[in-house]
């Protein structure tokens, strides 16, 4: 079930302030977070992120399509690259 | 009785021989059969002409069916594959996407099993 919209997309408040001061002085630079569960709203576009996947920090440059979606969507927290042997997988069904 | 192009249901009830149509269901066919005012249990063959133009009008107007409705599913999935998330990812391996177990089962997205031979046991 989603989230009740009366709430609005949560992000996290030390985030939010953030990526609002850097808007407010045309500041792009890459940053650091540990806030995968925050919701990627359109102050964000054009920012970089790192965002923290258990082990390093993956960056991520925020387009206007991941509007939406959760940072945490953007940073794989597991490494599984295929078995030995597996032949390559098979394109589309 | 054709409607949108390749359809031709048959003697099916219309509320079932609708839903032959990609991208109409039952939950569609029974509401477009209701605004036009058809009874749902009446046969295809038995569908007037003018009431087979009303249906296709509906449809025309309302529904998003068969190539454009195929066309769009695959976008959603190009969307998510393009921003790179996980979900997009998964598409990509052709695993389950919503966080179903793999370690058994999803045999349906991973194909036939493959046999892997045994490990060898350890001393």
């Amino acid at each position: 079930m989603p989230r009740s919209l009366k709430k609005g997309p949560f992000v996290e408040a030390k985030l939010q302030k953030r990526i609002l001061a850097m808007n407010e002085n045309n500041d792009r630079k890459l940053f650091k977070t540990w806030s995968r569960r925050s919701t990627v709203t359109p102050d964000f576009i054009g920012h970089t992120i790192a965002v923290h996947n258990g082990r390093k920090f993956i960056p991520v440059y925020i387009t206007e399509n991941m509007v939406g979606h959760k940072l945490g969507e953007f940073s794989p927290t597991r490494t599984f690259k295929g078995h030995s042997g597996a032949k390559k997988e098979v394109k589309k069904q | 009785m054709r409607i949108a192009g390749v359809d031709l249901p048959n003697k099916e009830r219309i509320e079932i021989g609708l839903t032959r149509i990609f991208g109409i269901g039952r939950t569609s066919s029974r509401k477009i059969i209701r605004d036009i005012g058809l009874d749902p249990n009446k046969k295809v063959r038995d569908i007037t002409d003018e009431d087979g133009m009303k249906i296709r009008a509906v449809i025309d107007s309302e529904y998003k069916i068969e190539g454009d409705m195929r066309r769009e599913i695959v976008m959603h999935i190009k969307r998510l594959q393009d921003i790179g998330s996980y979900r997009g990812v998964r598409h990509k391996l052709r695993l389950p996407v919503r966080g179903q177990r793999t370690k058994t089962n999803s045999r349906t997205r991973k194909g036939r099993r493959i046999a892997v031979s045994m490990k060898k046991k350890e001393e």
